[in-house]
Protein backbone atom coordinates (compact mmCIF):
# COMPACT_ATOMS: atom_id res chain seq x y z
CA UNK A 1 0.00 0.00 0.00
CA UNK A 2 2.67 2.56 1.33
CA UNK A 3 4.59 1.46 -2.45
CA UNK A 4 1.57 2.22 -4.00
CA UNK A 5 1.03 5.86 -2.61
CA UNK A 6 4.62 6.67 -3.31
CA UNK A 7 4.43 5.49 -6.76
CA UNK A 8 1.72 7.70 -7.51
CA UNK A 9 3.00 10.49 -5.57
CA UNK A 10 1.77 13.08 -7.81
CA UNK A 11 -1.56 11.77 -8.45
CA UNK A 12 -2.02 12.25 -4.60
CA UNK A 13 -1.05 15.80 -4.55
CA UNK A 14 -3.02 16.44 -7.67
CA UNK A 15 -6.20 15.19 -5.77
CA UNK A 16 -5.60 17.04 -2.88
CA UNK A 17 -5.36 20.24 -4.36
CA UNK A 18 -8.12 19.98 -6.66
CA UNK A 19 -10.48 19.41 -3.45
CA UNK A 20 -8.92 22.83 -1.86
CA UNK A 21 -9.65 24.38 -5.75
CA UNK A 22 -13.19 22.85 -5.58
CA UNK A 23 -14.08 24.03 -2.01
CA UNK A 24 -12.47 27.83 -2.73
CA UNK A 25 -14.07 27.94 -6.73
CA UNK A 26 -17.71 27.89 -5.09
CA UNK A 27 -17.18 29.22 -2.07
CA UNK A 28 -19.84 32.14 -1.47
CA UNK A 29 -22.12 30.97 -4.22
CA UNK A 30 -25.28 32.65 -3.86
CA UNK A 31 -28.50 30.87 -3.66
CA UNK A 32 -29.72 31.51 -6.80
CA UNK A 33 -27.08 29.44 -8.18
CA UNK A 34 -27.14 26.09 -6.57
CA UNK A 35 -29.26 24.31 -8.78
CA UNK A 36 -27.73 25.59 -12.01
CA UNK A 37 -24.33 25.11 -10.69
CA UNK A 38 -25.48 21.58 -9.26
CA UNK A 39 -26.28 20.51 -12.59
CA UNK A 40 -22.84 22.26 -13.99
CA UNK A 41 -21.09 20.24 -11.91
CA UNK A 42 -22.94 17.28 -12.76
CA UNK A 43 -22.31 17.60 -16.30
CA UNK A 44 -18.54 18.06 -15.48
CA UNK A 45 -18.10 14.75 -13.71
CA UNK A 46 -19.84 13.43 -17.19
CA UNK A 47 -16.40 13.49 -18.52
CA UNK A 48 -16.47 9.62 -17.19
CA UNK A 49 -16.79 8.98 -20.88
CA UNK A 50 -13.38 9.08 -21.77
CA UNK A 51 -12.98 6.09 -20.04
CA UNK A 52 -15.77 4.58 -21.60
CA UNK A 53 -14.54 5.85 -24.71
CA UNK A 54 -10.85 4.25 -24.33
CA UNK A 55 -12.85 0.85 -23.03
CA UNK A 56 -14.86 0.62 -25.69
CA UNK A 57 -11.56 1.86 -28.34
CA UNK A 58 -9.89 -1.14 -26.73
CA UNK A 59 -12.78 -3.92 -26.82
CA UNK A 60 -11.74 -6.98 -28.26
CA UNK A 61 -14.90 -9.59 -26.31
CA UNK A 62 -17.99 -9.21 -27.05
CA UNK A 63 -18.44 -8.44 -23.20
CA UNK A 64 -15.99 -5.42 -23.59
CA UNK A 65 -18.20 -4.07 -26.57
CA UNK A 66 -21.59 -3.89 -25.12
CA UNK A 67 -20.40 -3.18 -21.89
CA UNK A 68 -18.67 -0.14 -23.19
CA UNK A 69 -21.27 0.54 -26.25
CA UNK A 70 -23.63 1.16 -23.58
CA UNK A 71 -21.32 3.01 -21.24
CA UNK A 72 -20.51 5.25 -24.17
CA UNK A 73 -24.34 5.88 -24.08
CA UNK A 74 -24.88 6.53 -20.67
CA UNK A 75 -21.81 8.65 -20.19
CA UNK A 76 -22.73 10.66 -23.41
CA UNK A 77 -26.40 11.17 -21.67
CA UNK A 78 -24.67 12.34 -18.94
CA UNK A 79 -22.39 15.27 -20.71
CA UNK A 80 -24.75 16.22 -23.53
CA UNK A 81 -28.24 16.50 -21.45
CA UNK A 82 -26.12 17.94 -18.24
CA UNK A 83 -24.51 20.53 -20.47
CA UNK A 84 -28.25 21.04 -22.17
CA UNK A 85 -30.06 21.27 -18.96
CA UNK A 86 -27.79 23.99 -17.44
CA UNK A 87 -28.05 26.15 -20.64
CA UNK A 88 -31.37 25.86 -20.63
CA UNK A 89 -31.62 27.21 -16.61
CA UNK A 90 -29.16 29.87 -17.03
CA UNK A 91 -31.14 31.35 -20.41
CA UNK A 92 -33.29 32.78 -18.28
CA UNK A 93 -31.19 34.93 -16.60
CA UNK A 94 -29.67 36.53 -19.48
CA UNK A 95 -32.51 38.69 -20.72
CA UNK A 96 -32.55 40.53 -17.23
CA UNK A 97 -32.17 44.43 -17.50
CA UNK B 1 3.72 12.40 -31.00
CA UNK B 2 -0.22 12.09 -30.29
CA UNK B 3 0.69 11.26 -27.21
CA UNK B 4 1.80 14.88 -25.76
CA UNK B 5 -0.39 16.90 -28.24
CA UNK B 6 -3.37 14.48 -26.05
CA UNK B 7 -1.84 15.22 -22.74
CA UNK B 8 -1.44 19.34 -23.69
CA UNK B 9 -5.34 18.73 -24.91
CA UNK B 10 -6.18 17.03 -21.40
CA UNK B 11 -4.39 20.41 -19.60
CA UNK B 12 -6.80 23.24 -21.47
CA UNK B 13 -9.62 20.51 -20.58
CA UNK B 14 -8.88 20.77 -16.73
CA UNK B 15 -8.30 24.46 -16.66
CA UNK B 16 -11.48 24.91 -18.78
CA UNK B 17 -13.05 22.80 -15.98
CA UNK B 18 -11.97 25.13 -13.24
CA UNK B 19 -12.77 28.23 -15.10
CA UNK B 20 -16.46 26.86 -16.32
CA UNK B 21 -16.91 26.38 -12.59
CA UNK B 22 -15.78 29.69 -11.18
CA UNK B 23 -17.92 31.62 -13.92
CA UNK B 24 -20.74 29.12 -12.74
CA UNK B 25 -20.70 30.58 -9.22
CA UNK B 26 -21.33 34.42 -10.34
CA UNK B 27 -24.98 35.32 -12.10
CA UNK B 28 -23.64 37.40 -14.67
CA UNK B 29 -21.16 34.79 -15.93
CA UNK B 30 -22.88 31.96 -15.60
CA UNK B 31 -23.99 31.06 -18.78
CA UNK B 32 -20.64 31.67 -20.38
CA UNK B 33 -18.77 29.33 -17.95
CA UNK B 34 -21.55 26.23 -18.98
CA UNK B 35 -20.17 26.84 -22.52
CA UNK B 36 -16.45 26.72 -21.12
CA UNK B 37 -16.58 23.79 -19.25
CA UNK B 38 -18.93 22.15 -22.22
CA UNK B 39 -15.81 23.14 -24.56
CA UNK B 40 -13.12 21.70 -22.30
CA UNK B 41 -15.43 18.11 -22.37
CA UNK B 42 -16.03 18.51 -26.19
CA UNK B 43 -11.77 19.01 -26.94
CA UNK B 44 -11.26 16.16 -24.26
CA UNK B 45 -13.41 13.46 -26.05
CA UNK B 46 -12.65 14.40 -29.23
CA UNK B 47 -8.75 14.10 -28.13
CA UNK B 48 -9.29 10.57 -26.50
CA UNK B 49 -10.97 9.27 -29.54
CA UNK B 50 -8.64 10.25 -32.12
CA UNK B 51 -5.06 11.05 -30.18
CA UNK B 52 -5.63 8.01 -27.27
CA UNK B 53 -3.01 5.25 -27.75
CA UNK B 54 -4.51 2.03 -28.31
CA UNK B 55 -7.74 3.15 -29.64
CA UNK B 56 -8.80 0.47 -32.52
CA UNK B 57 -10.29 2.30 -35.84
CA UNK B 58 -12.21 -0.84 -35.95
CA UNK B 59 -14.24 0.69 -32.84
CA UNK B 60 -14.84 4.13 -34.30
CA UNK B 61 -18.38 2.89 -35.61
CA UNK B 62 -19.35 1.51 -31.93
CA UNK B 63 -17.46 4.85 -30.49
CA UNK B 64 -19.44 7.58 -32.30
CA UNK B 65 -22.97 5.72 -32.75
CA UNK B 66 -23.29 6.04 -29.01
CA UNK B 67 -21.80 9.12 -29.01
CA UNK B 68 -24.86 9.72 -31.41
CA UNK B 69 -27.45 7.83 -29.84
CA UNK B 70 -26.50 9.80 -26.42
CA UNK B 71 -26.09 12.85 -27.83
CA UNK B 72 -29.58 12.41 -29.34
CA UNK B 73 -31.22 10.75 -26.77
CA UNK B 74 -29.70 13.75 -24.37
CA UNK B 75 -31.06 16.77 -26.54
CA UNK B 76 -34.32 15.45 -26.82
CA UNK B 77 -34.52 14.91 -23.10
CA UNK B 78 -33.00 18.41 -21.97
CA UNK B 79 -34.85 20.16 -23.97
CA UNK B 80 -37.90 18.48 -23.81
CA UNK B 81 -38.25 18.91 -19.75
CA UNK B 82 -40.35 21.26 -18.49
CA UNK B 83 -38.83 23.52 -15.80
CA UNK B 84 -40.75 22.19 -12.62
CA UNK B 85 -39.34 18.67 -13.75
CA UNK B 86 -35.45 20.23 -13.77
CA UNK B 87 -34.53 18.42 -11.05
CA UNK B 88 -35.56 15.21 -11.82
CA UNK B 89 -34.26 15.59 -15.15
CA UNK B 90 -30.46 16.35 -13.16
CA UNK B 91 -30.64 13.16 -10.59
CA UNK B 92 -31.32 11.15 -13.64
CA UNK B 93 -28.30 12.40 -15.93
CA UNK B 94 -26.47 12.09 -12.47
CA UNK B 95 -27.19 8.43 -12.49
CA UNK B 96 -26.11 8.16 -16.20
CA UNK B 97 -22.61 9.14 -15.25
CA UNK B 98 -22.56 6.65 -12.11
CA UNK B 99 -24.03 3.48 -14.05
CA UNK B 100 -21.26 4.81 -16.66
CA UNK B 101 -18.20 4.74 -13.94
CA UNK B 102 -19.79 1.22 -12.81
CA UNK B 103 -19.81 -0.63 -15.91
CA UNK B 104 -15.63 0.46 -16.45
CA UNK B 105 -15.43 -1.06 -13.16
CA UNK B 106 -16.80 -4.53 -14.29
CA UNK B 107 -15.12 -4.13 -17.65
CA UNK B 108 -11.48 -3.12 -16.53
CA UNK B 109 -12.12 -6.16 -13.46
CA UNK B 110 -12.59 -8.88 -16.38
CA UNK B 111 -9.39 -7.34 -17.65
CA UNK B 112 -7.28 -7.31 -14.60
CA UNK B 113 -8.32 -10.85 -14.08
CA UNK B 114 -7.55 -11.72 -17.33
CA UNK B 115 -4.11 -10.55 -16.98
CA UNK B 116 -3.20 -11.64 -13.63
CA UNK B 117 -3.66 -14.96 -11.51
CA UNK B 118 -6.37 -14.88 -9.56
CA UNK B 119 -4.93 -14.24 -5.75
CA UNK B 120 -1.67 -11.71 -7.40
CA UNK B 121 -3.92 -9.38 -8.37
CA UNK B 122 -2.38 -6.05 -8.47
CA UNK B 123 -3.85 -4.63 -4.74
CA UNK B 124 -4.21 -0.72 -5.63
CA UNK B 125 -6.19 -1.37 -9.22
CA UNK B 126 -8.33 -3.78 -7.80
CA UNK B 127 -8.97 -1.10 -4.61
CA UNK B 128 -10.19 1.69 -7.53
CA UNK B 129 -11.96 -0.49 -9.56
CA UNK B 130 -14.00 -2.01 -6.05
CA UNK B 131 -14.62 2.13 -5.14
CA UNK B 132 -15.46 2.86 -8.87
CA UNK B 133 -17.92 -0.52 -8.54
CA UNK B 134 -19.33 0.56 -4.95
CA UNK B 135 -19.92 4.45 -5.40
CA UNK B 136 -20.92 4.39 -8.76
CA UNK B 137 -23.60 2.02 -8.30
CA UNK B 138 -24.77 4.14 -5.58
CA UNK B 139 -25.00 6.47 -7.44
CA UNK B 140 -26.64 5.26 -10.14
CA UNK B 141 -29.52 2.98 -8.32
CA UNK B 142 -29.84 6.18 -5.86
CA UNK B 143 -29.94 8.75 -8.11
CA UNK B 144 -33.01 6.31 -10.04
CA UNK B 145 -34.75 6.19 -6.75
CA UNK B 146 -34.32 10.07 -6.09
CA UNK B 147 -35.97 10.37 -9.87
CA UNK B 148 -38.80 8.20 -8.98
CA UNK B 149 -39.43 10.06 -5.69
CA UNK B 150 -39.43 13.88 -7.43
CA UNK B 151 -41.66 12.70 -10.05
CA UNK B 152 -43.75 11.28 -7.08
CA UNK B 153 -43.55 7.65 -8.78
CA UNK B 154 -41.74 6.12 -5.28
CA UNK B 155 -42.76 6.93 -2.10
CA UNK B 156 -40.91 7.12 1.21
CA UNK B 157 -40.52 3.60 3.01
CA UNK B 158 -38.95 3.19 5.88
CA UNK B 159 -38.30 -0.29 7.15
CA UNK B 160 -38.28 -0.80 11.34
CA UNK B 161 -34.39 0.05 12.04
CA UNK B 162 -33.40 1.19 8.55
CA UNK B 163 -30.80 3.56 9.61
CA UNK B 164 -28.72 0.38 11.56
CA UNK B 165 -29.51 -1.85 8.52
CA UNK B 166 -28.15 0.76 6.13
CA UNK B 167 -24.83 1.38 8.80
CA UNK B 168 -24.33 -2.45 8.74
CA UNK B 169 -24.78 -3.16 4.89
CA UNK B 170 -22.33 -0.26 4.38
CA UNK B 171 -19.61 -1.77 6.37
CA UNK B 172 -20.48 -5.07 5.51
CA UNK B 173 -19.84 -3.76 2.06
CA UNK B 174 -16.83 -2.53 3.01
CA UNK B 175 -15.63 -5.29 4.64
CA UNK B 176 -15.88 -7.80 1.84
CA UNK B 177 -14.40 -5.60 -0.15
CA UNK B 178 -11.13 -5.14 2.13
CA UNK B 179 -11.06 -9.21 2.36
CA UNK B 180 -11.12 -9.47 -0.90
CA UNK B 181 -8.83 -7.06 -2.18
CA UNK B 182 -5.99 -7.83 0.21
CA UNK B 183 -6.40 -11.67 1.23
CA UNK B 184 -6.74 -12.70 -2.60
CA UNK B 185 -9.26 -15.66 -2.05
CA UNK B 186 -9.99 -18.22 -5.44
CA UNK B 187 -13.64 -16.89 -5.30
CA UNK B 188 -12.82 -13.24 -5.72
CA UNK B 189 -14.90 -13.02 -9.16
CA UNK B 190 -17.98 -14.08 -7.36
CA UNK B 191 -17.11 -11.78 -4.53
CA UNK B 192 -16.55 -9.09 -6.97
CA UNK B 193 -20.38 -9.60 -8.08
CA UNK B 194 -21.89 -10.26 -4.43
CA UNK B 195 -20.26 -6.58 -3.89
CA UNK B 196 -21.73 -5.06 -7.14
CA UNK B 197 -25.27 -6.41 -6.42
CA UNK B 198 -24.87 -5.21 -2.07
CA UNK B 199 -24.29 -1.95 -3.73
CA UNK B 200 -27.05 -1.66 -5.47
CA UNK B 201 -29.47 -2.50 -2.73
CA UNK B 202 -27.39 -0.27 -0.11
CA UNK B 203 -28.02 2.66 -3.09
CA UNK B 204 -31.99 1.40 -2.95
CA UNK B 205 -31.86 1.82 1.02
CA UNK B 206 -29.73 4.64 1.06
CA UNK B 207 -32.34 6.73 -0.35
CA UNK B 208 -35.73 5.63 0.07
CA UNK B 209 -36.49 6.43 3.70
CA UNK B 210 -35.35 9.78 2.52
CA UNK B 211 -38.41 12.29 2.71
CA UNK B 212 -39.02 13.95 -1.14
CA UNK B 213 -38.44 17.38 0.66
CA UNK B 214 -34.93 16.73 1.16
CA UNK B 215 -34.12 15.32 -2.12
CA UNK B 216 -32.16 18.43 -3.28
CA UNK B 217 -29.83 17.45 -0.90
CA UNK B 218 -29.48 14.04 -1.88
CA UNK B 219 -29.39 14.41 -5.33
CA UNK B 220 -25.89 16.69 -4.23
CA UNK B 221 -24.93 14.48 -2.74
CA UNK B 222 -25.12 11.70 -5.21
CA UNK B 223 -23.57 13.99 -7.85
CA UNK B 224 -20.52 14.19 -5.81
CA UNK B 225 -20.22 10.53 -5.58
CA UNK B 226 -20.46 10.31 -8.82
CA UNK B 227 -17.26 12.88 -9.14
CA UNK B 228 -15.51 10.85 -7.10
CA UNK B 229 -16.11 7.56 -9.28
CA UNK B 230 -15.54 9.12 -11.93
CA UNK B 231 -12.00 10.20 -10.21
CA UNK B 232 -11.24 6.30 -9.60
CA UNK B 233 -11.37 6.21 -13.57
CA UNK B 234 -8.94 8.70 -13.50
CA UNK B 235 -6.81 6.70 -10.89
CA UNK B 236 -7.29 3.69 -13.41
CA UNK B 237 -6.06 5.28 -16.83
CA UNK B 238 -3.29 7.62 -15.43
CA UNK B 239 -5.89 10.02 -17.04
CA UNK B 240 -5.13 13.80 -15.54
CA UNK B 241 -8.62 15.30 -16.96
CA UNK B 242 -11.24 12.57 -15.29
CA UNK B 243 -9.28 13.20 -12.43
CA UNK B 244 -9.24 16.93 -12.21
CA UNK B 245 -13.23 16.92 -13.27
CA UNK B 246 -14.45 14.05 -10.75
CA UNK B 247 -12.19 15.15 -8.04
CA UNK B 248 -13.50 19.22 -8.66
CA UNK B 249 -16.78 17.97 -8.55
CA UNK B 250 -16.57 15.50 -5.86
CA UNK B 251 -15.35 18.73 -3.23
CA UNK B 252 -17.63 21.21 -5.07
CA UNK B 253 -20.52 19.17 -5.11
CA UNK B 254 -19.98 17.92 -1.09
CA UNK B 255 -19.50 21.82 -0.22
CA UNK B 256 -22.58 22.60 -2.31
CA UNK B 257 -24.47 19.57 0.05
CA UNK B 258 -24.15 21.21 2.91
CA UNK B 259 -24.61 24.73 2.16
CA UNK B 260 -27.67 23.38 0.88
CA UNK B 261 -28.33 22.11 4.49
CA UNK B 262 -27.14 25.23 5.89
CA UNK B 263 -29.86 27.26 3.91
CA UNK B 264 -32.39 25.17 5.69
CA UNK B 265 -30.50 25.12 8.83
CA UNK B 266 -30.14 21.61 9.68
CA UNK B 267 -27.38 19.05 9.66
CA UNK B 268 -26.41 16.41 6.92
CA UNK B 269 -26.61 13.86 9.56
CA UNK B 270 -30.64 15.39 9.98
CA UNK B 271 -31.33 15.34 6.24
CA UNK B 272 -30.04 11.57 5.89
CA UNK B 273 -30.92 9.99 9.14
CA UNK B 274 -33.79 12.17 10.43
CA UNK B 275 -36.68 11.29 8.33
CA UNK B 276 -38.92 13.44 7.32
CA UNK B 277 -42.81 13.29 7.82
CA UNK B 278 -42.41 10.29 9.84
CA UNK B 279 -42.05 10.69 14.21
CA UNK B 280 -43.53 13.25 15.54
CA UNK B 281 -46.06 14.74 12.71
CA UNK B 282 -48.40 11.61 12.90
CA UNK B 283 -49.55 13.46 16.66
CA UNK B 284 -48.87 17.03 15.80
CA UNK B 285 -51.37 16.91 12.69
CA UNK B 286 -54.23 16.15 14.28
CA UNK B 287 -53.51 18.91 17.17
CA UNK B 288 -54.27 22.57 15.67
CA UNK B 289 -57.12 21.24 13.27
CA UNK B 290 -59.63 22.24 15.72
CA UNK B 291 -59.17 26.18 14.77
CA UNK B 292 -61.15 27.84 12.01
CA UNK B 293 -60.18 28.70 8.40
CA UNK B 294 -61.41 31.80 6.81
CA UNK B 295 -61.92 31.75 2.89
CA UNK B 296 -62.29 34.55 0.64
CA UNK B 297 -63.10 34.93 -2.62
CA UNK B 298 -60.48 36.60 -5.75
CA UNK B 299 -63.29 39.84 -5.85
CA UNK B 300 -62.43 40.20 -2.02
CA UNK B 301 -58.84 39.90 -2.65
CA UNK B 302 -58.22 41.66 -5.41
CA UNK B 303 -59.87 44.64 -3.55
CA UNK B 304 -57.53 44.21 -0.63
CA UNK B 305 -54.54 43.94 -3.20
CA UNK B 306 -55.60 47.30 -5.32
CA UNK B 307 -56.07 49.17 -2.34
CA UNK B 308 -53.04 48.06 -0.71
CA UNK B 309 -49.60 50.11 -0.02
CA UNK B 310 -47.26 47.09 -0.09
CA UNK B 311 -48.09 43.86 -1.38
CA UNK B 312 -45.60 40.74 -0.83
CA UNK B 313 -45.79 37.69 -3.07
CA UNK B 314 -44.22 34.15 -1.98
CA UNK B 315 -44.04 31.87 -4.58
CA UNK B 316 -43.68 27.96 -3.58
CA UNK B 317 -44.08 24.31 -5.43
CA UNK B 318 -47.73 25.02 -6.47
CA UNK B 319 -47.10 27.95 -8.85
CA UNK B 320 -44.20 25.85 -10.33
CA UNK B 321 -46.33 22.83 -10.75
CA UNK B 322 -49.07 25.50 -12.16
CA UNK B 323 -46.37 26.78 -14.21
CA UNK B 324 -48.41 30.05 -13.55
CA UNK B 325 -45.06 32.27 -13.03
CA UNK B 326 -46.46 34.53 -16.48
CA UNK B 327 -49.94 35.31 -15.07
CA UNK B 328 -48.17 35.88 -11.43
CA UNK B 329 -45.62 38.68 -13.40
CA UNK B 330 -48.82 40.27 -14.91
CA UNK B 331 -50.51 40.44 -11.34
CA UNK B 332 -47.55 42.28 -10.34
CA UNK B 333 -47.45 44.64 -13.07
CA UNK B 334 -50.80 45.49 -12.64
CA UNK B 335 -50.39 46.40 -9.43
CA UNK B 336 -47.39 48.53 -9.71
CA UNK B 337 -49.47 50.24 -12.73
CA UNK B 338 -51.99 50.92 -9.76
CA UNK B 339 -49.21 52.23 -7.36
CA UNK B 340 -48.69 49.44 -5.55
CA UNK B 341 -45.31 48.21 -4.54
CA UNK B 342 -44.77 44.67 -4.86
CA UNK B 343 -41.69 42.22 -3.99
CA UNK B 344 -41.20 38.50 -4.13
CA UNK B 345 -40.11 36.90 -1.04
CA UNK B 346 -37.87 34.07 -1.78
CA UNK B 347 -37.03 31.27 0.04
CA UNK B 348 -33.95 28.91 -0.49
CA UNK B 349 -35.83 26.34 -0.37
CA UNK B 350 -39.13 27.38 -1.97
CA UNK B 351 -40.25 24.92 -4.62
CA UNK B 352 -38.08 21.37 -4.67
CA UNK B 353 -34.13 23.17 -5.34
CA UNK B 354 -32.72 25.91 -3.96
CA UNK B 355 -33.19 28.61 -6.91
CA UNK B 356 -36.01 27.06 -8.23
CA UNK B 357 -38.41 30.45 -7.83
CA UNK B 358 -35.39 32.16 -9.30
CA UNK B 359 -35.23 30.13 -12.18
CA UNK B 360 -39.04 29.83 -12.93
CA UNK B 361 -39.64 33.49 -12.48
CA UNK B 362 -36.43 34.79 -14.21
CA UNK B 363 -38.29 32.75 -17.24
CA UNK B 364 -41.46 35.20 -17.24
CA UNK B 365 -39.11 38.27 -17.01
CA UNK B 366 -39.36 39.51 -13.13
CA UNK B 367 -37.18 41.77 -13.09
CA UNK B 368 -34.24 40.60 -10.96
CA UNK B 369 -34.33 42.83 -8.00
CA UNK B 370 -37.60 42.55 -7.12
CA UNK B 371 -36.60 38.82 -6.00
CA UNK B 372 -35.58 39.60 -2.22
CA UNK B 373 -33.72 36.83 0.02
CA UNK B 374 -35.49 35.44 2.74
CA UNK B 375 -32.80 37.63 5.55
CA UNK B 376 -33.42 40.72 3.65
CA UNK B 377 -37.29 40.69 3.35
CA UNK B 378 -38.20 39.13 6.66
CA UNK B 379 -38.03 42.77 8.26
CA UNK B 380 -40.49 43.98 5.94
CA UNK B 381 -43.61 42.08 6.56
CA UNK B 382 -44.40 44.20 9.16
CA UNK B 383 -44.96 47.43 7.32
CA UNK B 384 -46.50 44.88 4.61
CA UNK B 385 -50.15 45.30 4.04
CA UNK B 386 -51.14 41.87 2.10
CA UNK B 387 -49.00 38.72 1.81
CA UNK B 388 -50.00 36.51 -0.90
CA UNK B 389 -48.87 32.93 -0.44
CA UNK B 390 -48.71 31.25 -3.85
CA UNK B 391 -48.25 27.38 -3.29
CA UNK B 392 -45.81 27.85 -0.59
CA UNK B 393 -46.43 26.10 2.74
CA UNK B 394 -44.07 24.55 4.73
CA UNK B 395 -41.75 27.97 4.42
CA UNK B 396 -44.43 30.19 5.93
CA UNK B 397 -44.96 27.06 8.55
CA UNK B 398 -44.86 28.83 12.16
CA UNK B 399 -44.00 25.35 13.88
CA UNK B 400 -40.52 25.96 12.70
CA UNK B 401 -39.90 28.38 15.26
CA UNK B 402 -42.44 27.33 17.55
CA UNK B 403 -42.90 23.67 18.10
CA UNK B 404 -40.09 21.46 18.75
CA UNK B 405 -41.19 18.19 17.81
CA UNK B 406 -42.09 19.35 14.12
CA UNK B 407 -39.94 17.51 11.95
CA UNK B 408 -39.04 21.21 10.39
CA UNK B 409 -37.90 22.65 13.63
CA UNK B 410 -35.18 25.13 13.49
CA UNK B 411 -36.03 25.77 9.48
CA UNK B 412 -35.51 29.35 9.11
CA UNK B 413 -38.82 30.65 7.35
CA UNK B 414 -40.58 33.77 5.61
CA UNK B 415 -41.88 35.48 8.72
CA UNK B 416 -45.29 36.22 6.73
CA UNK B 417 -47.36 36.06 10.12
CA UNK B 418 -46.07 39.96 10.96
CA UNK B 419 -47.39 41.24 7.67
CA UNK B 420 -51.34 42.95 8.35
CA UNK B 421 -53.20 40.13 5.82
CA UNK B 422 -52.48 37.08 4.83
CA UNK B 423 -54.16 35.32 2.14
CA UNK B 424 -52.96 31.71 1.36
CA UNK B 425 -53.75 30.65 -2.17
CA UNK B 426 -53.65 27.00 -1.92
CA UNK B 427 -55.39 23.75 -3.95
CA UNK B 428 -57.01 22.57 -0.90
CA UNK B 429 -56.11 21.92 2.78
CA UNK B 430 -53.60 19.14 2.44
CA UNK B 431 -50.59 19.48 4.18
CA UNK B 432 -47.44 20.48 2.48
CA UNK B 433 -44.23 18.23 1.14
CA UNK B 434 -43.44 17.73 4.52
CA UNK B 435 -46.57 16.39 5.52
CA UNK B 436 -47.45 18.62 8.72
CA UNK B 437 -50.13 20.66 9.73
CA UNK B 438 -49.60 24.15 9.05
CA UNK B 439 -50.66 26.68 12.07
CA UNK B 440 -50.52 30.10 9.76
CA UNK B 441 -53.75 29.10 8.05
CA UNK B 442 -55.52 29.04 11.36
CA UNK B 443 -54.80 32.57 12.25
CA UNK B 444 -57.11 35.20 12.93
CA UNK B 445 -55.21 37.76 10.14
CA UNK B 446 -55.16 34.57 7.46
CA UNK B 447 -57.45 34.17 4.74
CA UNK B 448 -57.52 31.21 1.95
CA UNK B 449 -58.15 31.09 -1.50
CA UNK B 450 -58.45 27.72 -2.33
CA UNK B 451 -58.02 26.48 -6.17
CA UNK B 452 -55.27 25.82 -9.15
CA UNK B 453 -52.65 29.04 -8.99
CA UNK B 454 -52.57 29.54 -12.21
CA UNK B 455 -56.61 29.93 -12.59
CA UNK B 456 -56.81 31.85 -9.50
CA UNK B 457 -54.38 34.52 -10.36
CA UNK B 458 -56.18 34.76 -13.72
CA UNK B 459 -59.31 35.16 -12.05
CA UNK B 460 -57.61 37.80 -9.98
CA UNK B 461 -55.89 39.68 -12.61
CA UNK B 462 -59.46 39.96 -14.34
CA UNK B 463 -60.94 41.10 -10.56
CA UNK B 464 -58.59 43.84 -10.58
CA UNK B 465 -58.48 44.93 -14.09
CA UNK B 466 -62.23 45.47 -13.05
CA UNK B 467 -61.81 47.28 -10.42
Amino acid sequence: MLEFINSNIQIVYLVILMIFVGVELIEKVPSVLHTPLMSGANAIHGVVIIGAIIIMGQAESMFATILGFISVILGTLNVVGGFVVTDRMLEMFKKRK
Amino acid sequence: MNKEILQLIYLVGSVSFMIGLKMLSKPDTARKGNLVAAFGMTIAILGTIFLYDGIKTSNYGWIFGGLIIGSILGTLSAKKVKMTQMPEMVSLFNGMGGACAMLISAVEFTHLTHNYEIGALPHGQLLIIMLGLIIGSISFVGSLVAWGKLSGRVGDKTLKLQQLVNIGLLVFILGIACYTIFAGPAETVTYFYVIWGLSVLYGILFVMPIGGADMPVVISLLNSFTGVAAAMGGFLYDNKVMLVGGILVGSAGTLLTLVMCKAMNRSLTNVLIGNFGGGSSGESATSPSGGHIREINAGDTAILLKYANKVIIVPGYGLAVAQAQHVCHELEELLESEGVGVKYAIHPVAGRMPGHMNVLLAESNVSYDKLVEMEHINPEFTTTDVVLVVGANDVVNPAAKTDPSSPIYGMPILDVENAKNIIVMKRSMKAGYAGIENELFYQPKTSMLFGDAKGTLTKLVAEVKAL
